[in-house]
């Protein structure tokens, strides 16, 4: 942006005429930030950075503790069920920011504005994503059991019973659906507020020369929603990252750590565990993910169109 | 141009049998809610009770079960936490970013952007040491404690809001106010408390959310002790409780109905509070 200003000053630039100060009254000063700053630079910067000094020690949680350089994240790396944890962190992440997109988008689009019931529908589609996600996994948990109605459905077609959260392949699986189910609505509303954004007259102009409705949405659409796209894809990005609640409330991380995830172990190595410094070295590990992933995916989805331009 | 043609039907109609599938789960809660337990494990899961009974939630919530008290408790304390979180977060966060916003000083710029980067950094790290300082001054364990937390946490959040807020409202009421004699502390509690209200709104519903639905934190300081909040409670209660599912479900309905009441009273603030105060 300020680039921009500074092309566009003309090459015969007069000299700048002695601003006119408008009357101003002094209305706020930056100290009235102090408390909330004060309170913030405590909770949210001089925690983090003292996370990041524990995971290079070896301290329990009390009492005295020893600098061990680099031990804890070659520990890390030399556990194959803490490569496994990593690995079903980004199993979900990745397959969360897929499916929530593409499933988010396609309601936005149904529900931007031909249909007669789209207001209703917004509401209930976003209606999951205000409960908690505990109470949602139960629900899901129900779902998914042995004799519940996912089964009863398979039967009903003629197909096995599967043992959904008790199986090592498919467990996973009804991790993310539960993620995925519960941020349609979140995802859609991001992507309506970008819809919004458009034109019905430009979409009208490109009917209007041909455009099939696919070719509609890719060239002129997509376009100008890529600030959406941005937004929430980072967004499901970091959050399937940090994914904890639906584990611990759907498996546990089980059945044998095929559903483990890095904040899940986090958890479980600093509280259950004891385990302090090696904690803090795996959320260590996990926030420069979150930090790597999303300034790659703002680097990946950003507006192209001021560049060119 | 784009009429509503068959074709817009067809959709509609698909569109609908899409929302109402996606939305059984709820349906299955609804009625497994009202079955008793060799019905909840008979009977098709979306088909209605056949006797419906209270008994579910009579067990759960009246005085005279084991589990009542946990429930009510996590009730309270989860209403006090959220509520007083917001309170906190409106308090200190619209003054920062007021100040923020009128202030063109360096100092002000230089504070902003340390809260801009509080939101893109990633919490995991910090969360272990301020459970061990919180621990260490007492924090630990109480709903006070966990107030603080919540609102240093989501102060930046709520400082995003409240600035993007006050640099799209002209000053000129506040000048005006001045040029009556006020001074800038009756010029914010008199005129801009008041026109903020909509941001208020929008830092309420987003941060009142996250609080009331949050697990993590809360498991990590309150769990074990009496001030735990209603999806710790759930948790270790649904623990207990080996697939009663029957019972399970009073348990997450008595959690849903606050924040769904909420939801359908104002969920076109929910929406827009979604769509454009994430944006950041």
């Amino acid at each position: 942006m300020t680039t921009k200003t500074q092309t566009q000053t003309p090459v015969a630039a007069p000299r700048r005429a002695p601003r006119v100060k408008p009357y101003r009254v002094k209305l706020g000063s930056w100290w009235w930030a102090l408390p909330a700053l004060v309170l913030m630079l405590i909770v949210i910067y001089a925690t983090t950075v003292a996370g990041g000094f524990f995971a290079f020690t070896n301290w329990s949680g009390l009492g005295p503790f020893d600098f061990v350089g680099l031990q804890n994240f070659v520990k890390i790396f030399q556990t194959p069920e803490l490569i496994g944890s990593l690995w079903n962190t980004l199993f979900l992440a990745f397959g969360f920011l897929v499916f929530t997109n593409i499933l988010g988008l396609l309601f936005a689009l149904a529900l931007n504005r031909s249909l007669k019931s789209r207001y209703v529908l917004r509401t209930l589609v976003f209606m999951p994503v205000v409960v908690s996600p505990i109470a949602v996994s139960y629900i899901w948990k129900f779902i998914f059991d042995y004799n519940g109605p996912l089964n009863q459905a398979m039967v009903a077609v003629g197909l096995p019973k599967q043992n959904w959260l008790a199986s090592p392949t498919l467990a996973i699986w009804c991790v993310l659906i539960v993620m995925v189910w519960q941020n349609i609505g979140f995802v859609m509303v991001i992507y309506l507020a970008g819809l919004a954004t458009v034109p019905i007259e430009m979409e009208e102009a490109a009917a209007l020369d041909g455009a099939s409705t696919f070719r509609r949405f890719r060239y002129v659409v997509l376009p100008m929603i890529q600030p959406s796209v941005a937004i929430a894809t980072t967004l499901t990005l970091i959050q399937g990252l940090r994914v904890f609640d639906q584990v611990v409330a759907l498996t546990g991380g089980g059945p044998a750590g095929a559903t483990q995830t890095l904040a899940l172990e986090v958890y479980q190595t600093a509280f259950t565990y004891q385990q302090f410094g090696f904690g803090a070295a795996l959320a260590l590990i996990l926030s420069l993910l979150i930090l790597v992933f999303s300034l790659a995916q703002q680097y990946a989805t950003r507006d192209r169109s001021l560049k060119e331009a | 141009m784009f009429r509503y043609t068959k074709k817009t039907l067809a959709i509609e109609i698909i569109v609908l049998i899409a929302v109402a599938i996606m939305l059984l789960p709820f349906w299955i809660l609804l009625v497994g809610s009202f079955k008793t337990l060799p019905d909840i494990l008979s009977s098709a899961a979306v088909a209605p009770p056949t006797s419906p009974t209270f008994d579910n939630f009579v067990q759960l919530l009246s005085p005279a079960s084991a589990s009542s008290g946990n429930i009510w408790a996590g009730l309270l304390s989860s209403v006090i936490i959220t509520t007083g979180s917001i309170l906190l977060l409106v308090a200190l966060g619209s003054v920062a970013a007021y100040g923020i916003a009128r202030s063109t000083s360096k100092w002000s710029r230089r504070s902003f952007y340390l809260f801009l980067v509080a939101i893109i950094l990633p919490t995991q790290l910090g969360t272990l040491p301020l459970y061990i300082g919180a621990r260490t001054v007492g924090l630990v364990g109480n709903p006070w404690g966990m107030i603080i937390i919540y609102t240093g946490m989501l102060l930046p959040l709520s400082v995003f809001l409240y600035a993007n807020f006050f640099r799209n409202l002209t000053p000129e009421y506040e000048e005006a106010a001045v040029i009556d004699g006020a001074n800038r502390y009756q010029v914010f509690s008199k005129v801009v408390f008041p026109l903020m209200s909509p941001a208020t709104g929008t830092v309420a519903i987003l941060a009142g959310l996250i609080v009331w639905n949050d697990f993590f934190t809360s498991l990590i300081f309150l769990n074990g002790t009496s001030w735990q909040t209603l999806p710790v409670v759930m948790y270790s209660y649904v623990g207990s409780l080996v697939s009663q599912w029957n019972l399970i479900f009073a348990v997450v309905i008595v959690s849903m109905i606050p924040i769904l009441a909420f939801y359908a009273f104002a969920q076109k603030k929910f929406i827009q509070g979604y769509a454009g105060g994430l944006k950041g």
